[in-house]
C-alpha cells in the first residue's frame, strides 16, 4: 500500500500536501481499502472555514459512511467538483485525481500534530494487527 | 430464473384485462376546474386479480425472512413474531376502528394504549411513555426534542452538545443533528465499552447530555453507565439511553435505575412486532417524571372511569398524526401479558445464552476484537480468513445464503475492520445455532474461488451494489414516451 513521502497524514486517514501556505487534502490508500467502493463524496462550499480536525465532509461507500476531518485549520479555496460525477476516482487514484479540497492555511504551525509517511505506515500496521 | 419472475407489475399490464368491473350506472360525473383536470389518463397497470395475486406471491417467495430461516442480523434484531399476538392484532376490534371516531367508541383501544404505556414505563423504570413515534429512530428524535424543549424551558441556552460514542448506531448522531444539537464523539475504551474517565474529560458547560446504547453495539454492557450518568447530571445535562438493545436487559436491569432520563424502545426488537421493509415499526419513548409535561401529542388519562385525552403544558407537539401504530401496540401488549414479568426475564436470559453459545462455537476460529463478555450479540471479524485466503466478510455473508441462512450484519460497527455481527435472538434452538456455526465454519474452510462464486442458489447472484448506489433507478420508465 502506497503512502507517498512528502505528504503528511492524520490518524483519521486523511493525507495533506502543504505548499506555499495552502494545503490539498484527500484520503489515504488505506482509508480507501477499508471503505471499499466509494459511491458518494459530500464536500463543503468554497469559502467555508474549518478548525483543525473539524469535520469538513462525508464519504459514503457501499460498506459505510465516514466523516472527513480537516487536517489543518483553514478556508476552502477550491473543491474537487469532479468527484460528484466520479466518486470512483477516490478509489482509483486517492493521491491525485481523488483529491478533495484545497485550503488556505490559517496556522501553518499546526503541521506538528500530523504524521510523516513513515509514522503513518507504522500507525496503520498497528491498527491492522489491532 | 425466468424473466417474468422479476417483472414489475407495469410489465405484465395488458390493456385488455381488468381486475375489477365497476358498475358506473347511476354515478354522476364530477367535473373539476379545467386548470386542474389532467390531460392524459393515469397509466395504471391493468392486470386480472388472479395475476396480481400470483405476481406478488411470486415476489414474496423470492424474499428471505425470519419466517423462512435463521436470521441473525446483529444490531437490527430480527425477532420472530409469535402468531398469538398477530391473531389478536388482526381482530376486528383492532383493525376496524379509526382514531377520529368519538372517544366513547374507542375506550377499549385507549385502554390498550394506556396499559402498554404503563407496562413499558415499569419495564424501563421510568414514569411516562408516549407511543407516538413510528419507529426507533423517530423515537430518538422525539426523545431529543423533549430534551431540547426541557433545556429551553429551563434557560440552558448554552447546552448544545451531546456526547455520542463511536460505536453508536448511525441514527444517534443523525438524530442529534436533526434535533438541533451537535454530536461530539467519545471513543470506546480498549475493552469495548465507554470509560467514565473519557467522558469526564469531554464534559463542559455546553454539554446537553449523553446518548448511550446499553448494551452497546458489540453486545457489551456499558459498565460505567451509572458513573457516567452521575457525571452528566452533575453538569446539568440529561442521559438518553438508546433502548434498541433492551431485549438483553428485560427484567434484569432497568435503565431508569441506572440513571437514564429518556429511553426509546424499539417494540420490534424487544417485543416481537414486525420489523424491516413494511414494518410498521414503533419507537415509544419513556421519560422521567419531570419530562412528562414535554411529551408529544395528547396524553391518555383515566378520569371518572373513562379514558380521555389531555394536552400537556409544554408539549413538543405531535410527532405524527395519531397516537401510534395501534396494531403494533396490540401485539406488544399481548406479548407482554402472555409472557408476564418472569417470561420477559427469560426472553433476555435465553437471548444472552443463545448468543454466548454461538460465540463459544465460533470464537476459536474467528478473530474477536474484544475478549470482553457479551450479552445478546457479538462481533467476530474476517481477519484470519482474509489474511490466509482472501475470503472477506461479504463473501461469507453471500455463501451463507446458499446454505439457507440469512447472513448476519457485515461491516458494522465501522470501528472494527471486516466486522460480522451476530444476534441469534431467544427463539432459536440449540440445533439451529449449531447448524449455523457449522455452515459458517465450512465456508471459512472452503476454497476462496468457491466462496467468491456464491450465492448461486438464490433468485439473483451478486448484485451490482456500486451501480445501485451510484445510479439508482427508483422509478419505472414506460417504454414509449
Amino acid at each position: 500500500m502506497e503512502f507517498p513521502e512528502g505528504l503528511l497524514y492524520t490518524k483519521e486517514h486523511e493525507w495533506v500536501l502543504v505548499e506555499n501556505g495552502e494545503a490539498t487534502v484527500g484520503i489515504t490508500a488505506y482509508a480507501v481499502d477499508q471503505l471499499g467502493d466509494i459511491v458518494y463524496v459530500e464536500l463543503p462550499a468554497v469559502g467555508a472555514s474549518f478548525k483543525q480536525m473539524e469535520t469538513f465532509g462525508v464519504v459514503e461507500s457501499v460498506k459505510a459512511v465516514a466523516d472527513l476531518y480537516c487536517p489543518l485549520s483553514g478556508e476552502v479555496v477550491e473543491v474537487n467538483e469532479a468527484l460528484e460525477e466520479h466518486p470512483e476516482w477516490v478509489n482509483q487514484d486517492p493521491y491525485d485525481k481523488g483529491w478533495m479540497i484545497r485550503i488556505k492555511l490559517h496556522n501553518p504551525d499546526e503541521t506538528g500534530a500530523l504524521l510523516s509517511a513513515q509514522d503513518y505506515r507504522r500507525y496503520v500496521e498497528e491498527e491492522k494487527s489491532g | 430464473m425466468k424473466k417474468e419472475e422479476y417483472q414489475v407489475v407495469f410489465e405484465i399490464s395488458d390493456q385488455e384485462q381488468t381486475g375489477r368491473i365497476v358498475n358506473s350506472e347511476g354515478i354522476k360525473p364530477y367535473f373539476f376546474a379545467p386548470e386542474v383536470e389532467r390531460k392524459d389518463a393515469p397509466r395504471l397497470p391493468r392486470v386480472a386479480e388472479v395475476e396480481v395475486t400470483r405476481h406478488y406471491t411470486r415476489l414474496a417467495e423470492m424474499n428471505l425472512g425470519v419466517d423462512h430461516t435463521f436470521y441473525p442480523l446483529g444490531s437490527c434484531t430480527m425477532k420472530y413474531n409469535p402468531r398469538f399476538s398477530l391473531r389478536l392484532a388482526s381482530h376486528a376490534g383492532a383493525t376496524d376502528i379509526h382514531p377520529l371516531q368519538p372517544l366513547d367508541d374507542l375506550q377499549g383501544a385507549l385502554e390498550v394504549l394506556f396499559h402498554l404505556e404503563q407496562m413499558l414505563a415499569e419495564t424501563v423504570g421510568l414514569h411516562a411513555v408516549t407511543l407516538m413515534p413510528a419507529a426507533g429512530a423517530h423515537g430518538e428524535l422525539t426523545g431529543l426534542l423533549i430534551l431540547a424543549a426541557y433545556l429551553r424551558e429551563n434557560g440552558f441556552t448554552k447546552k448544545k452538545k451531546i456526547i455520542v460514542p463511536d460505536t453508536a448506531h448511525g441514527t444517534n448522531p443523525a438524530s442529534c443533528t436533526m434535533a438541533g444539537f451537535e454530536a461530539v464523539e467519545v471513543k470506546s475504551g480498549p475493552e469495548g465499552f465507554v470509560r467514565a474517565k473519557d467522558v469526564e474529560s469531554m464534559i463542559d458547560d455546553e454539554t446537553a447530555g449523553i446518548m448511550l446504547t446499553n448494551p452497546n453495539t458489540f453486545g457489551i454492557f456499558e459498565r460505567d453507565f451509572k458513573k457516567i450518568a452521575h457525571m452528566v447530571h452533575e453538569a446539568g445535562g440529561l442521559v438518553y439511553m438508546d433502548g434498541a438493545n433492551m431485549n438483553a436487559l428485560l427484567g434484569i436491569v432497568r435503565p431508569g435505575d441506572m440513571g437514564a432520563d429518556i429511553v426509546q424502545l424499539n417494540l420490534h426488537k424487544t417485543f416481537g412486532t414486525p420489523h424491516g421493509g413494511g414494518g410498521p415499526g414503533s419507537g415509544p419513548v419513556a421519560v422521567r417524571d419531570f419530562l412528562e409535561p414535554f411529551l408529544p401529542g395528547e396524553r391518555i388519562v383515566k378520569k371518572d372511569g373513562k379514558f380521555v385525552l389531555e394536552k400537556r403544558a409544554h408539549t413538543i407537539g405531535r410527532v405524527r398524526a395519531f397516537p401510534g401504530h395501534f396494531a403494533v401496540a396490540v401485539q406488544a401488549l399481548a406479548y407482554m401479558i402472555r409472557l408476564g414479568s418472569d417470561g420477559l426475564k427469560r426472553v433476555a436470559e435465553i437471548a444472552v445464552l443463545n448468543a454466548r453459545y454461538l460465540r463459544a462455537l465460533l470464537e476459536k476460529h474467528f478473530y474477536m476484537p474484544y475478549a470482553t463478555e457479551t450479552l445478546h450479540e457479538f462481533v467476530i471479524t474476517d481477519k484470519y480468513q482474509k489474511e490466509k485466503k482472501g475470503i472477506t466478510a461479504l463473501d461469507m455473508a453471500k455463501a451463507l445464503l446458499d446454505r439457507g441462512f440469512h447472513p448476519p450484519t457485515v461491516y458494522f460497527p465501522i470501528t472494527v475492520q471486516g466486522a460480522i455481527m451476530i444476534e441469534p435472538t431467544e427463539t432459536e434452538s440449540k440445533e439451529t445455532l449449531e447448524a449455523f456455526a457449522r455452515a459458517l465454519l465450512e465456508i471459512a474452510a472452503s476454497e476462496p474461488e468457491e466462496v467468491k462464486k456464491s450465492p448461486q442458489n438464490t433468485p439473483v447472484g451478486r448484485l451490482d451494489e456500486v451501480g445501485a448506489a451510484r445510479n439508482p433507478r427508483l422509478r419505472y420508465t414506460f417504454p414509449e414516451g
